[in-house]
Parts: C-alpha cells; structure tokens; sequence
C-alpha cells in the first residue's frame, strides 16, 4: 500500500471549515445512543477551545430518516431545512455545524440542489415564510462535527493527556475507522479527503498515535443502511452486513473502531452483542469485543476526560479493554452511577462477551 | 516550396510528414517530448498479429527523407497568422513559417488514479495496460510488487471509459482487443496462471480482432461480464469486487495482479492549442473535424488540418490511413493556395 496514492487524493479533497462562531445543531439519536458524545463536543469547543458555539433549543430533527425512508417529502425536508437555516439567521450566525451525518448529508443535498436549481431555493423561501412567516439566508460554511474535531485534532492532542499508543509497550494502537455513507459518498468533495479513502477520521487516529488499520470490507455498509434496519424483515441484512466488516477487520487485531455517524457505531457495537449471542462469536482479544467509539468520545479520552462522564458505560461492547491498554484510569465501582451518583442498576451480563463487573 | 508544419510525431505525423516529403513540401514535425514515436514507441506487441511495435515505427521512420526536419522537446507559444499562412513561434522564441498545419497532437492515456476505488497508485498490484506494455518490453517477466510470479490476473475493461462518473462516454475502441491480446500474452508467459477478464462489452469491431478473443477463450481466459464495483488490498494480494452480470450474482475475486485497461483522453495541450487555432472541440473533447463522415481532416479554418487520435481513439491502421488522408488533403490546399 503506497501512502502517496492515497495522500494524491486527499489533496483533492479539502474544504474549508470555519475557524469559529458555529451554530450547532444536534442529532435525533445520538443522546440516546451515546450520550456522552455531543456532550463532549460542547465542552472541547467551547472550554477547551474557547469557541464559540451556539445552540437553539427550538431546532428540529433534519427529518433526514423520514426522507430516506420515503416517509417526508422533499419539499417538507427542504421547508424544515430552511428553518433550520432560519433559526441560525436570526442568531446572527453564518456557520452551520451538524452533529449527524445523516443530517450533514441532508444539508449538503439541499444545498447543493439549491445551487443547480435556484428555483428550488426560491420555494423554500416561499414555503417557509408562509409556514412560518420566517427567512432564512444560506450558511457560508457548512460542516459536520467531526469536520471541527478534524481542523482541531492538533491542538486537541497538545492539550492531552493520552495518547492512542499502548501505554506499556509504546505501540501505536491499530484503529479501525469507519465512515458514515453520507459523509462524502454522494458529495466526495464536501467530505476530507473524498469518498473512496475519507481522511477526517485517519487525521484524528494519526495525529493522535494511532495507527489506521486498512482492511477488505473497509467501505462496506456498517449495518445501519436505513432499510436494512428499518424495515424489519430486512434486519437480517443488516446484522450480515456487520458480521461481514467484523470478519473482515478480525485478522488485523483492531484495538478500537472509530466513527463518525450515529449509526455506525450504534449497529458496530451493538451487532458484536447480537453476534456474540446468536454464534457465541467475539472479536476482540480473549473473548472481549472490539470497543467502538464516537469521535468526541475518543477526543474525549485523550483530553483525559472522565469515561463515565463520556457515557461510555452505555456501550455494549465495554470500552475497558481499550481504557487499559492507553492507561487511562477508571473506577469501576462508578460505571454505573447516575450524574446524581444514584445507582441505576446493572444490565445483564451476555453469556460470551466478556463483561466487566465491579471487582 | 510550401512548407507544413506538422504538431505531434506520433505514427499520425510521422506517417503524414513521410508522405508530405515524399509529395515535395517542405515539413517541418514539431514533437513535444525528447523523441517521436508517441504512445506507439511504447507498445510492446501490436494487436491484431502481435508483431513488434518497433517494427511498425522503424516501416514508418524509413519513408523520411531530408525533406522532413524534425524539432523534438518543442514548446509551442504561440500560432499567429500571417500574410502567407501562419507562424508557429515556439517557446524558444523561434518562428517557423507554416503554409499549413496538421494537428497530430493524439491522446493522453486516462489517469487510472481517477477511478480512486480501483486503488491505482496506492495498491502496489494494480497497474494499467500500458504499465504491463513497458513490463513486456523493458522486464520480459511479470512479478507482482514483492518479486513472486502472479498466480492470478485479471484485467478491467473500460477504465475511464464508457464511464459517466469519469466524465467520458465514449468508447476508447482499442482496449478491448489490447486487453484480450494481454490476456493472452500473460498466459503464454505463465499458463499455470489463471486469467479473468472483467467486460462490459467485448468490443472487437475491426479484422482479426474477433479470432483473437476466440484464441483467448480456448487459451482458458475466463471473461465475466460486470463491472467492477471496488478493490481492495488485503495481505499484498488484490480483492476485486464484481457483479456477474449475466447470471445476476456478486464476486469476490482475489488476484496477484490486477490490470487496468486505461482508455484515451483529449490531451489539455491540444486544447489550447484547439484555442489558438480557433478550431473546434467535441462533447467528448476530442478535435471536432468538419464533417464526420466526409472530411474527417478538414477543421473549417483554412490551411488548418487534423489527423489520428487528436479526433478521437483510433487504432494504427486508422490512424495511418487517417494521416495519409490528410497529407492528400494538405497537398491538394497547398496546390490551390
Ligand atoms: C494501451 C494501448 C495499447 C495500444 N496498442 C495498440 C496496438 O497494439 N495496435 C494498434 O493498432 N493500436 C494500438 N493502440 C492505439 C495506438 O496507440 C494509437 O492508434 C496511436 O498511438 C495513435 O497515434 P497518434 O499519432 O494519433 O497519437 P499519439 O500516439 O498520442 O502521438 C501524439 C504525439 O503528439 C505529441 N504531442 C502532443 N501534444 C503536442 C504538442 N503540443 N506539441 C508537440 N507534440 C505534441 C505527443 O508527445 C505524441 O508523440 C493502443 C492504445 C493503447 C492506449
Ligand atoms: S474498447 Fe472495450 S474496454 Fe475499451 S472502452 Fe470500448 S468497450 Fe470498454
């Protein structure tokens, strides 16, 4: 492999991201996924990197699942869109971050139809101001999240307390990463580094110590695949297609997977469960799964934040493994407190996925 | 004496400016790299016969005589017009009075790094047809990046080519038959290797080439007809990615060594040179000639003519048929002038 190649293309594929003043909106599911995650991002941008980013409580869902689902419109994904747009108009803001990819992809869609049909665009003014009797003036700079952790990963790493290198040997840890579909397979040019080989995720791993591992089924579908799952008779598919990466990766002993959307992680972590159940299989070392992560959670770790602050008890393949390679410390006897250091109780142990209880 | 400028050496000048000479005009061939022979000079064995490509260009070469100046790492700066026709300035400040011009500036091969999913450039086992020509000339052997004979190869049809999303829908005509008759070749190298062809089409639209694609299925050449979705490298060998098409179903075929048979490309230079001459340039971005059935090397602006692959992929026979046609047509101007 001829990292050259690779580095032909991504010169290719650099945007621009907006250096500060972001107005940010969040993702339908992440919370309940990984509810650590916008979190984290808040914190880094806004105490660690004194940006400044705004939130509008009264912004909505993209409706970006409803579209790709052929439940919403077009023309009612666009109107929403357009309020969207709005709300950060009337914040005096101009850059729009979103923390979803799929909405990030619903965004770029729009924009980009707007730019070959302006008649388009005249009807979303229309539809919006007599919904809403609002306006709404283009973003100068549109970009997800994970774009703003990429632009930053430098100064991320020089304020770290850790690094992706394995604290004992001085190894870097392999990381497996994986890109959400609608990050740049429609729009190559509005992803870093393109479509084929994204680098917004091997910046991260790189600058942060880690080594990137490349492997068969690297762009293959993690699961999610919006019908594969939604459609119920389709998760079969979807559960395949997991099963498919996770064999693929085995060989190369990944010490982590790294993503950028909401699903992927959900259905990465969430499948080795599934897998474990249905076949008694694992793919981790000694029968530990392969913990996945969210790029703020990463970011996160390396900032030495708490990983129970980072809600990464909530996964299902348990992170430890990971947190004991890099050496960050951790407290079992808390992973599963409340904020309030209530007790929520203990979910149920899988019968071949290693767990790690209170010791 | 009438004297013709001739832009390009490949086989498409070179042919013409033997025939201009031998006509009695003054030629003067401008060539933009250290030596003629374009994209000719590098083939190895020539479809249909695989007879040797140097034995093509050394019967072209012969036909020269002091008629015939050649200029070759010739920068062209400007094409003015001038009383008596036009002048060529080069970048060396240089300028050669010019009668008429044949543009015989031909193609540039697709930049196989385009197609980014195909990993050329980046998997040390992915190289292009015109790759494995200078490994038939110049190594005699084909070994895969670490040195091992290749157990299996495959070849890719169409790549830049007949493709959309690449920004070409043409066909680049010679492929097919070049990828066939490397198919062949690799496999009287090596006959223990197993050899796929992956196809949209076959395309074998002149003489001999169809016995040739005969020879290739008795030689065991396996031709699957689909397009090839993605490669991946995994442990130095080459995964392909492939949908059968005929029988519906989805492949996964690894190789050692994975050939892309790149198609042609209008060069950037020709264009300018398209600008400067006022001349016109297809959808394809191919030199658009007159009139596409009647004169194939009249360009409308007068004095200004076109021959070979400058209008299009062609293979040598068309493109040396071609160029005589302009070096007729040139003398029949220069005589009514
Ligand atoms: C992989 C491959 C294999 C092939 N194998 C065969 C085969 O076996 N048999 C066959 O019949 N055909 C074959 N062909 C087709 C063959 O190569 C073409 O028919 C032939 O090259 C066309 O000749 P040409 O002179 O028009 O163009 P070219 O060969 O492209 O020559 C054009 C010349 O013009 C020069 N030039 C360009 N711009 C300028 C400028 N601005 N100033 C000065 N000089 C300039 C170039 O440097 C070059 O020397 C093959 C093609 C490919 C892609
Ligand atoms: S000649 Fe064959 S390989 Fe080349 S573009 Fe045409 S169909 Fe494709």
């Amino acid at each position: 492999m001829k990292k050259e190649g690779k580095e032909y293309i991504w010169k290719d594929y650099q945007k621009e991201i907006a250096e500060d003043k972001y107005f940010y909106v969040r993702s339908c599911v992440r919370q309940n996924f990984f509810p650590g995650s916008e979190w984290a991002f808040q914190k880094i941008l806004r105490e660690e990197l004194k940006k400044d980013l705004f939130e509008n409580a009264a912004h909505t869902s993209c409706t970006g699942i409803g579209y790709h689902t052929e439940i919403v419109p077009f023309e009612t994904m666009m109107t929403v869109v357009a309020r969207q747009f709005a709300l950060m108009t009337e914040a005096g803001y101009e850059h729009f971050v979103s923390s979803c990819i799929t909405s990030f992809g619903i965004y770029s869609e729009i924009l980009e139809t707007w730019e070959h049909f302006p008649e388009t665009e005249a009807r979303a003014h229309q539809y919006l101001k007599e919904a809403t009797g609002r306006d709404f003036i283009k973003p100068k700079n549109l970009a997800h999240t994970g774009d703003i952790i990429y632009k930053f990963r430098k100064e991320i790493v020089a304020k770290g307390k850790y690094r992706l290198v394995h604290h004992q040997t001085g190894e870097p840890l392999k990381i497996v990463e994986h890109i959400g579909c609608h990050y740049s397979k429609m729009f190559p040019h509005r992803g870093i580094g393109g479509a084929e080989y994204p680098y917004v995720l091997v910046g991260m791993i790189e600058d942060w110590g880690g080594k990137v591992v490349d492997y068969p089924e690297r762009r293959h579908c993690c699961g999610f695949g919006f019908r594969q799952y939604i459609v119920r008779a389709n998760r079969g598919y979807s559960i395949a297609c997991s099963r498919k990466k996770f064999e693929s990766m085995e060989p190369y002993h990944p010490d982590a997977i790294l993503t950028n959307c909401p699903g992927c992680p959900m259905f990465l972590d969430r499948w080795q469960y599934a897998i474990s159940e249905m076949e008694g299989k694992t793919y981790g070392e000694n029968g530990h799964g392969i913990p996945v992560l969210t790029y703020e959670e990463l970011a996160g770790l390396v900032l030495g934040y708490d990983p129970w602050d980072l809600g990464l008890q909530v996964h299902q393949v348990p992170v430890e493994p990971l947190l004991d390679k890099i050496g960050i410390p951790y407290d079992p006897s808390k992973k599963f407190l409340g904020k309030d250091g209530r007790d929520l109780g203990r979910p149920e142990a899988p019968h071949f996925l290693k767990f790690y209880k209170e010791s | 004496m009438r004297q013709v400028v001739i832009i390009g050496g490949g086989v498409a000048g070179l042919e013409a400016a033997g025939f201009l000479g031998k006509m009695g005009h003054q030629v003067v061939l401008l060539e933009k790299e250290k030596a003629v022979g374009g994209h000719v000079g590098k083939w190895d064995r020539l479809f249909p016969n695989r007879r040797q490509g140097s034995e093509v260009m050394d019967f072209i070469r012969k036909k020269m005589d002091e008629k015939v100046s050649i200029i070759t790492e010739a920068g062209i700066k400007s094409i003015d017009t001038s009383p008596d026709g036009y002048a060529v300035v080069l970048t060396n400040g240089e300028a050669i009075r010019a009668d008429a011009i044949l543009l015989a500036t031909g193609f540039e091969l697709f930049d196989a790094r385009k197609k980014e999913e195909y990993g050329y450039g980046i998997y040390d086992n992915v190289i292009t047809s015109a790759d494995l020509e200078r490994i038939f000339r110049e190594e005699g052997k084909i070994t895969t990046a670490d040195g091992q004979a290749p157990q299996k190869v495959a070849f890719v049809h169409c790549v830049g080519s007949r493709d959309e999303k690449a920004g070409n829908v043409y066909c680049s005509k010679v492929c097919c038959v070049t990828g066939v008759k490397q198919a062949i070749e690799v496999k009287e190298m090596m006959p223990a290797a197993k050899v796929y062809s992956f196809y949209m089409d076959i395309r074998m639209f002149d003489r001999h080439f169809e016995e040739l694609y005969i020879e290739a299925q008795q030689q065991g050449i396996t031709f699957i007809r689909g397009r090839l979705s993605e490669v991946y490298e995994d442990q130095g060998k080459v995964q392909c990615k492939v949908e059968d098409t005929l029988t519906g179903k989805p492949m996964k075929v690894t190789v050692d060594l994975l050939v892309l048979l790149v198609g042609f490309m209008p060069s950037p230079e020709t264009k300018r040179l398209a600008g400067m001459l006022k001349i016109n340039i297809g959808s394809d971005g191919f030199v658009l000639p007159i009139d596409g059935h009647i004169s194939q090397n009249e360009t409308g602006v007068p004095g200004i003519f076109l021959a070979g692959a400058v209008t299009g992929p062609k293979c040598i026979a068309t493109t040396l048929s071609d160029a005589r046609s302009a070096a007729l047509q040139i003398d029949q101007y220069l005589k009514t002038k």
